[in-house]
């Protein structure tokens, strides 16, 4: 199977891969997948004033996985709250021309942009309960 | 050194160019029908055949009459496991094959349990992958008509303890075929010795064309008759007809020479270069896995799971080197491989399975360079993994709730 100059692209240079520390302030952290099924995903937005300032990634799974992960950071990156949330895996099919087969690598990386996004709503929330 | 390199000679082989010459005379030259009695055209098409049908039955042990050709290997383990099940359906309908054998036995098994024709006992094999002979003994009833055992497994590698299963079946008096497709050409294989009745092999994975094969039937002791699945001309002792591929089986014949030549030599060079690929894989990496026979398999063989990445993901990054994984993500079934499955590696490492194939024209060099790679990848691909990161932080990954999807 060939894949999309894209996907070559985010996988050789992957954007924004790395770890924020889970409990630092307003980092909201999303993991997705399983181990069994071959691919997990973690993404975490850094959050300040409503506004997702950094996004970073790390990601087990195949190449369309990995560049749905990358991409995904780098479309968080100076997103609001609000806007994050509208952020579709069918946006990503598109822009990384996934075949079907792949799709599945794009609805895991809108469930952890979803995921990120509640995690830090939570996180938010107990905070300003707690002031 | 050229790349990209090809590691993957399970699957196939790049054809021997002194293959292709021996074949080239046969295409516009000596293009006659083997089995026009009538003229000369004939008649070198029919001593081209009886040639390369020597050099066939050399290389296994055979009497050159014992060789039906087919298509390739798949078309023989069918007409193995069809034409025998029909021909003895009145002895009984048992079938008694193993769990890790390839697609062509499976599925033709599963395809005559489903039209009732057979009853079939798949065997478990081994944490290695290998099935044992007592097993095999045990499943034995009264009704049993065929085993069908596989010589060397094309994913992990392993070799069955085929002589020691040929005893059982000539004890009990049932029939054994092998499906040695990834053994002949590659590790000595006499059917005399072995206790083989029928066997399954194939031209393109021992540097022959693709389209030929073979399947070894025995003539006595015992004698061993099937029902033909093609209707035609009779070709091959009415067994299998369609008019032979002189070219092709001019190059199977040349193809298997050769190898029977070369054996030695070449066992001893790909051996040495797959233990040196292992050493330097399993020291440059932390917890890689060895899959199938630490000692006992094919020599050109290697399969290693790397925890904490995914298959697809290592082929990508290496797409200089043709390699194949066990991950689901590669395989048209969405499932990772039932071998390594069969063998009780769990999914996580099966996903993250790489298979090395070395061949005939593999170098030193491009070891060297595969090696370095592999190290590279691997390496890159755990710096971007949530599960070596987790792995890193002491957290055992097992006691993870994970939501499968």
């Amino acid at each position: 199977m060939a894949y999309s100059d894209k996907v070559v692209d985010h996988f050789n240079n992957p954007r924004n891969m790395g770890s924020f520390k889970k409990d630092e302030d307003g980092v909201g952290t999303g993991m997705v997948g399983a181990p069994e099924c071959g691919d997990v995903m973690k993404l975490q937005i850094k959050v300040q004033d409503d506004t997702i300032v950094d996004a970073k990634f790390k990601t087990f799974g195949c190449g369309s996985a990995i560049a749905s992960s990358s991409l995904a950071t780098e479309w968080l990156k100076g997103k609001t709250i609000e806007e994050a949330q509208k952020i579709k895996n069918t946006d990503i099919v598109q822009e990384l021309n996934l075949p079907p087969v792949k799709i599945h690598c794009s609805v895991l990386a809108e469930d952890a942009i979803k995921a990120a996004l509640s995690d830090y709503q939570k996180k938010a929330a107990k905070t300003e309960a707690a002031q | 050194m050229k790349l990209p390199i090809f590691l993957d000679n399970h699957s196939t082989t790049p054809m021997d160019p002194r293959v292709l010459d021996a074949m080239l005379p046969y295409f516009v030259e000596k293009f006659g029908n083997a089995a026009s009695r009538n003229h000369a055209f004939g008649w070198d098409a029919e001593e081209a055949v009886d040639k390369s049908r020597k050099q066939i039955a050399k290389l296994i042990n055979a009497d050159p009459k014992e060789i039906v050709f087919t298509s390739g290997a798949t078309e023989s383990d069918n007409l193995a496991l069809k034409g025998v099940l029909e021909m003895y359906r009145e002895k009984g309908t048992h079938l008694i094959t193993s769990s890790t054998e390839h697609r062509a036995v499976l599925d033709t098994a599963k395809s005559l349990e489903a039209k009732g024709l057979a009853t079939v006992t798949y065997l478990q094999v081994d944490k290695h992958g290998m099935v044992n002979p007592d097993d095999v003994r045990n499943a034995i009833t009264d009704k049993t008509v065929l085993i069908s055992v596989m010589l060397a497994n094309n994913e992990i590698g392993t070799i069955n303890p085929i002589r020691e299963i040929g005893k059982i079946a000539k004890e009990k008096g049932v029939l054994f075929h092998c499906d040695a497709t990834q053994g002949v050409g590659k590790i000595p294989v006499d059917v005399q010795a072995l206790g083989i009745d029928l066997m399954s092999f194939s031209a393109h994975k021992m540097y022959g064309p693709k389209g030929v094969g073979a399947l070894y039937v025995r003539k006595k002791n015992p004698r061993v008759r099937l029902v033909a699945q093609m209707d035609g001309g009779g070709h091959e002792r009415g067994m299998r007809s369609g008019t032979l591929p002189v070219p092709l089986i001019v190059g199977f014949g040349k193809a298997c020479e050769l190898c029977e030549q070369e054996m030695a030599t070449e066992t001893a060079r790909l051996t040495a270069m797959r233990n040196r690929l292992e050493a330097a894989i399993m020291a440059g990496l932390e917890e890689s896995y060895l899959n199938g026979h630490p000692t006992n398999r094919l020599p050109g063989n290697l399969n290693i799971s790397f925890a904490y990445v995914e298959g697809e993901s290592l082929l990508m990054g290496m797409k200089d080197i043709a390699l194949s994984s066990g991950s689901a993500c590669t395989s048209a079934t969405l499932e990772p491989s039932y071998v390594l499955r069969a063998l009780g590696v769990g999914v996580e490492l099966a996903h993250s399975s790489i298979r090395f194939g070395l061949g005939r024209f593999n170098t030193e060099e491009e070891i060297d360079y595969t090696i370095k790679k592999v190290i590279e990848i691997v390496t890159k691909l755990r710096e971007m993994s949530p599960l070596y990161e987790m792995a890193k932080e002491g957290v055992d990954l097992k006691s993870v709730q994970w939501a499968a999807h």
